[in-house]
Order: structure tokens, then sequence, then C-alpha cells
């Protein structure tokens, strides 16, 4: 338990070693350490971009979707607002026609009761001269009485 | 244990005071040309594993992913470097690596005390060594040359912090602070005394301290180790001690694990401390 020469080796190797640690440990280390924290800071850093840009990109299609969404509601809206319009449109067409169609059959109704009308008072004409010549028995001249027979034919 | 005490010969007296003995190697007359071999080979072998181990760690060290063992060396380096950091605000290449190699090497010598301590001993004598004493900081001598190393770095860091001027301007008007020429000439005499005793102290209480601790637990290791000492199977006393000293043992060894890193951390500490405050101006 003596104190000795022991002491003056003990102290200098304690040194030495302490020196030797700060030359050719203690830098080495603490680079490495210094490094790997740049490195995960970096990495938190990029990370922490790359979310925001996620958060945008979300921001940015959702706001894409709605555009789209009113786009595709207007071009429904205008679509329907069209085939009501050419419904509507139809729908005049064919009652136009059909009033054309409705005059166009009541003119030839017209047409053909007064062509009928004029057969009849043409045959009753005739009947009624056939008649007549029959009555007085002889032959009507029918150049002679054209006028009359016509005027008769007419009044009937 | 008792087995190997068995050898030693005599009686309890004497296996302890075998034990206390150290490997000496006579250089010159007198008491102080004397060299412990025991501690001097065991604090170099401890050395090179401290060296050995960091050193390639630290070659090895990358900035990506850090294995388990250089996650090892990064936790205690980054520990000790975060306590620097608190304690000392100048700035100082030596002190960071100072203090992990105060902290390791403590650690690692005082470890060797948790070697059953009859082991080495016995290895020892097998090998021919008739004295043999391993644990280096339950040698005064490798604390106090530790402690005055600190010593004389704690004068080295006031020195260059503040100047010569200051350093020694210090020494009379420090701790006690007067206006005026004739108090501090009365006080001048009363500082640099305080101021001595201050210095002294340091590297004795802190040699003294870790010394201590680690000397009584040697001693108690080795009167566990005696509890069976000259016992052998065929004695009674074995059987109703052996358990005993299986037990106390543990215990003592459990708690010394406490001890030896506590003690290295303080050792640590104090010397953080004392160098911050000696880099500081009053």
């Amino acid at each position: 338990m003596d104190i000795n020469l022991t002491l003056i080796i003990q102290g200098l190797a304690f040194f030495a070693t302490a020196l030797v640690v700060m030359k050719y440990f203690w830098p080495h280390i603490m680079a490495a350490i210094e490094d790997r924290q740049k490195k995960i800071a970096d990495g938190l850093a990029a990370a922490e971009r790359a979310r925001a840009e996620l958060r945008d990109a979300d921001a940015r299609v959702a706001e894409e979707i709605k555009a789209a969404r009113a786009q595709a509601a207007e071009i429904i809206d205008r679509a329907q607002q069209q085939a009501n319009h050419m419904l509507d449109k139809a729908r005049e067409d064919a009652q136009a026609e059909l009033a054309r169609l409705k005059a166009a059959s009541d003119a030839e109704i017209a047409a053909a009761a007064a062509r009928a009308r004029q057969e009849l008072s043409r045959q009753v004409g005739e009947l009624a001269l056939a008649g007549a010549s029959r009555i007085l028995q002889r032959e009507v001249d029918a150049a002679a009485h054209r006028q009359l027979l016509e005027q008769l034919a007419a009044e009937i | 244990m008792s087995g190997n005490a068995q050898s030693a010969a005599g009686g309890m007296t004497e296996y302890i005071q075998h034990h206390l003995h150290h490997l000496e190697w006579r250089v010159g007359p007198g008491s102080f040309w004397v060299i412990n071999i025991d501690t001097v080979v065991v604090t170099l072998v401890l050395v090179a594993l401290f060296l050995g181990v960091f050193l390639t760690s630290a070659r090895k060290a990358t900035a990506g992913v850090p294995g388990r063992f250089q996650a090892f060396v990064e936790m205690v380096v980054g520990t000790v470097d975060e306590l620097v950091r608190e304690t000392f605000h100048g700035s100082s290449k030596l002190i960071a690596p100072l203090s992990l190699t105060i902290f390791v090497l403590i650690f690692l010598m005082n470890f060797i005390d948790l070697v059953p301590v009859d082991f080495l001993p016995w290895l020892g004598r097998e090998a021919g060594l008739h004295y043999l004493r391993v644990v280096p900081t339950a040698d005064l001598n490798t604390t106090l040359g530790m402690s005055l190393t600190v010593f004389l770095l704690i004068q080295y860091f006031g020195l260059k912090h503040k100047g010569p001027g200051l350093f020694f301007k210090e020494m009379f008007t420090a701790p006690f602070h007067v206006h005026g020429t004739l108090g501090k000439i009365l006080l001048a005499p009363v500082n640099l005394l305080l101021r001595l005793i201050e210095e002294a102290v340091r590297p004795i209480s802190l040699s003294l301290r870790l010394f201590g601790n680690m000397y009584a637990g040697e001693l108690i290791f080795i009167l566990i180790a005696v509890l069976t000492l000259g016992g052998s199977l065929t004695h009674g006393a074995a059987y109703a001690f052996g358990p005993v000293q299986l037990v106390v043992d543990f215990a003592w060894t459990a708690f010394h694990i406490l001890v030896i890193t506590l003690q290295a951390f303080i050792f640590m500490m104090l010397t953080i401390v004392y160098l911050s405050m000696a880099a500081e101006q009053h």
C-alpha cells in the first residue's frame, strides 16, 4: 500500500491513454455521430416536405374532383334542357302536322262531298230530263233546251 | 474459492495479508523505487482492451445504420459528451475524451474486482507468481496517479483559460473579496491558504474516495472467502458456511456492480466539474 514508482507509471499511462483517445478515437466517432445526426435531420426534413407535398396534391385532387363534378352536373342540366326542348318541339310539330293533316282531309272531304253533290245533281238533272221527256212523250231537243236543263241542274 | 484458499499456507491473517501484497519489482534502494507489476500489467492490459475496442469501432464507424457494437460505443460517447457539454461551457478538445477515458478505464479496473477473489491469484501461482493483487484501483498508486494527473490538468486549464495574470491574482483575491487596499493585503494570505488547501484536497479526496471504495470492496470479498478458509468436503463447517458464503458473496457482488459504476462515474463527473471550475472566472 506504499506510494512508489507505480504512481508515476499509472499517471502517465492514464494520461497517454487519454491523449490517444483524444487524437484517434474522439474525432472519428464524433464525425460519424454528427454525420448520422445530419442524415437523420435531412431525412426528417425530406419526409416533412413530402408530407406537405402530398397534402397539396390531395387538396388539388379534391378541388379538381369538385370542378369535374360541377361541370358534369352542368352538362347533364344542359342535356336535360335540350331534351325537354326537343320534346316540346316534337310535340308542337306533331300537333301542327296533325292540324295540317286534319285540315287537308277536311278539305278533301269537303271537295269529295261537293263533287258528289255535283254528280248527284247532274244525275238528278238527267233523271229529271229523262222523266220529263217521258212525260212529254217526245224527244226533248237537248240542244234546244240545254240552257234550261243546265239551269235546272244547277238549281238542284 | 475455499479450495484455492486452502493451499495458501497459514491462517486467516496470513491469507489476508498475502492477498493484499503486490507483486513487486524493486528497481532501486528505498521504498519508493518499487513497481507494483501486477497493478501496472493489469492496467496496461485493460488500456489495450479499451483502446482496441474503442479504436476499432471508431475506425469502422459509419454514418449509416450502426451495428450493435458501434451503437454501444456511441451510447457511451454520447452520454459522456452530453455531460461535458452540460457542465463545461468553455471549448476544449481534451476534456470530453479525458472524461470518457476516466469513466471506461476506471470502470474496467473496478470490474476486475468482480472476478472471484482467488481466481487470478491462483492462475498466477500456477504460472509461478507468488503474489498477485489484480484490482488496479485498489492500489493507492493508481488512484493517486490519476488524480494527480487531473490535478496538473486543472492547473493547466486554469492557466490557459484565465491567463497567468488572472490565474495568480485569483490566488490572493478569491474567495474573499474586499474593497480597499488594506483589506486586500490583509485577506491575501487567507485567500492563498484557502486556495492551497482547496487545490490540495481535490486530488487527495478524488483518489482516496475511489481507493477506499475499491479497497474495502476487495477486503470484504477476501473476508467472505475466509468463511470457508481451509475447509474441505470432510469438514462439517464447510457445509455450514458454504451456503452462507454463496449467498453473501452473490449479494456483495451484485451490490458491487453498482459501486464500481458509481465510483467510475463520480471520478469522471468531479474531474469535469473541477476542470470547468478552473476554466471559469470568479
